[in-house]
């Protein structure tokens, strides 16, 4: 047993190795990279700026890369596609797993191949185009509706089922509307699987380039395109500096949601996967 | 029965209707320099076929989701197996391990590309100047590495939930009866784990089938086009406005997920049976 001890007592300095090595490298050199003048960030490596020119190097992405037009393009697709696909999820994953009809087993079958099943998003383009929706906010908030809609109602079925329909029950004989019920009594239940879905979607459209290249690229901007026509541009080759700086500014939105509810988000990822 | 109907619409316009194009349009010149579209059979199969693109294509694609798997899970469980213990040590490593799942992918593919560049920082840490991201044999290897180190947070929560799920009377009745902690392990404890497995490596393999972001951040598909994979080559063609090329690979890509994905789900569900 005594090497088990041995084990266990070096078992934090490993952990913290790994995290300098694996996670501390990459994001210190973001860091200080960020911080560099243009000519000291044309071969970024790991040492310290010779003068600290962050705030000047942020300022400047801040107005040349038009970051509050990104961020606010960010804000007007993620927002409506969050809410809209979580609502109209969860009212139909509630009425999936209450009535369990042959056409719904069905129905859910279709829903849920989402979630395995790539988008066509080539010709996505194409019927937004016949719809007149190409290049607009409104195509691209369906569009990601239409891809994240089967994660949610998957994990809000899974998650309906396991709660006893009493309560419903109760409200209904009591007289109220199906959609008071699913409002003032299924909604409010559904919470710890909604904040789960929440930060899925969240992470995933926030961060995507692919889709939006695709349907708003050039019409919309929003931060990733941003960061990636930035980087991609000859104007802005080689100049790691700004690159960087952009990283910085586009991911601390979620670094700070994430610090301030690190538990939950933890909790409500884990408890969602395995069941 | 009306509550189902707008997940359905949307599914329906933004879903499953791209999909059918799909298959209407991967069949026709659909292209950006004509008005007309026009059928013309299997001509752009036997055209990608015939100059190689569609097989590379495939097998890069299905090597980079296969490497992607392996790398991401066996990030993901050490963590977790080495982190599982919950003091203040491993709580905070915990949250330095989930600082990449939540960065844009794009950014994690400019990190390290600055970070592998010949006269990059690894290099100089390293004091040799090899070509990281300039091999067309190993550098697949290098980026499904970057995209593991990504996600594997991700796993390594997964894998976390499903230990604490296991419950400490099986693992006290397996040291009564004289299992070593080593055997405990593998006999009784990682086999209670095949659902984070198959979470886990299902979401790995279709997560880098879809990829994009990553390969297209650290190498563009280069060198030599050997990590285009299939997303990356959808992207070039259709910014060349080949469109019908693009959506016969992105047929291509739906046919491959659906035969690789579904498989897989199969094979690991049953061993959670036999459990």
């Amino acid at each position: 047993m005594r090497d088990t001890s041995f084990l266990r007592r070096s078992q934090p300095v490993v952990a913290l190795v790994l995290v300098v090595v694996s996670i501390g490298i990459p994001l210190w050199l973001v860091l200080v990279t960020a911080a560099k003048s243009q000519g000291e960030a044309l071969n970024p490596d790991l040492s310290l700026p010779s003068e600290w020119h962050l705030l000047e190097n942020l300022g400047q992405v801040w107005t040349q890369g038009e970051v509050l037009w990104a961020s606010l393009g960010s804000l007007l697709v993620v927002v409506p596609s969050v809410v809209g696909v979580l609502l109209f999820g969860s009212m139909a994953a509630w009425i999936l797993a209450r009535r369990a009809t042959r056409l719904n087993a069905v129905l859910y079958a279709l829903a849920i191949s989402g979630i395995v099943l790539p988008p066509a998003v080539v010709t996505v383009v194409l019927l937004l185009r016949q719809l007149g929706l190409a290049g607009t906010a409104v195509g691209m908030i369906g569009v990601y509706m239409g891809i994240y809609m089967s994660t949610v109602i998957f994990f809000v079925t899974g998650f309906v089922r396991t709660i006893p329909d009493s309560l419903e029950e109760a409200a209904q004989l009591d007289g109220a509307s199906p959609l008071k019920v699913f409002w003032l009594v299924v909604l409010p239940l559904l919470r710890p699987v909604l904040a789960t879905a929440t930060i899925l979607v969240c992470l995933y459209v926030w961060n995507d380039v692919f889709y939006a290249f695709f349907v708003i690229g050039g019409r919309l901007d929003t931060l990733p395109l941003n960061l990636f026509r930035v980087a991609s541009a000859g104007l802005y080759l080689n100049n790691w500096h700004l690159i960087f700086a952009y990283v910085i500014l586009m991911s601390l939105p979620l670094v700070v949601v994430f610090a301030v509810a690190q538990r939950k988000i933890i909790s409500g990822i884990t408890s969602g996967a395995v069941k | 029965m009306w509550f189902m109907a707008p997940a359905f619409a949307i599914l329906l316009v933004f879903f499953f209707l791209p999909t059918v194009f799909n298959f209407v349009y991967a069949f026709t010149d659909w292209s950006g320099f004509k008005s007309s579209i026009n059928p013309v059979g299997l001509e752009n199969f036997t055209d990608l076929a015939s100059n190689g693109t569609l097989f590379r294509s495939l097998r890069v694609t299905v090597v980079y989701a296969v490497l992607v798997a392996i790398f991401q899970n066996l990030f993901g469980f050490g963590l977790a197996v080495l982190l599982e213990r919950d003091t203040l040590v491993n709580r905070v490593a915990r949250v330095f391990f989930l600082i990449p799942v939540l960065m844009s992918a794009l950014a994690v593919g400019y990190i390290f590309q600055a970070l592998l560049k010949p006269t990059g920082g690894l290099n100089r840490l390293l004091g040799i100047d090899y070509a990281w991201l300039g091999d067309t044999t190993w550098t697949i290897v290098v980026v499904a590495l970057i995209h593991a180190w990504k996600w594997m947070g991700l796993s390594m929560l997964i894998y976390l939930a499903g230990l604490k799920t296991i419950s400490e009377d099986i693992v006290e009745a397996a040291h009564i009866d004289g299992a070593s902690r080593w055997r405990t392990f593998w006999a009784v404890r990682f086999p209670l784990l095949a659902p984070a497995i198959t979470f886990n490596v299902a979401t790995a393999l279709l997560g880098s089938m879809n990829g994009f972001d990553v390969a297209q951040a650290t190498t563009g598909g280069g060198p030599a086009r050997t990590t285009e994979i299939l997303n990356i080559f959808i992207y070039r063609t259709f910014g060349q406005g080949l469109f019908a090329q693009a959506t016969t690979m992105s047929l291509v890509l739906f046919l491959l997920v659906a035969l690789m994905a579904f498989p897989v789900i199969y094979v690991l569900r049953k061993r959670e049976e036999v459990l």
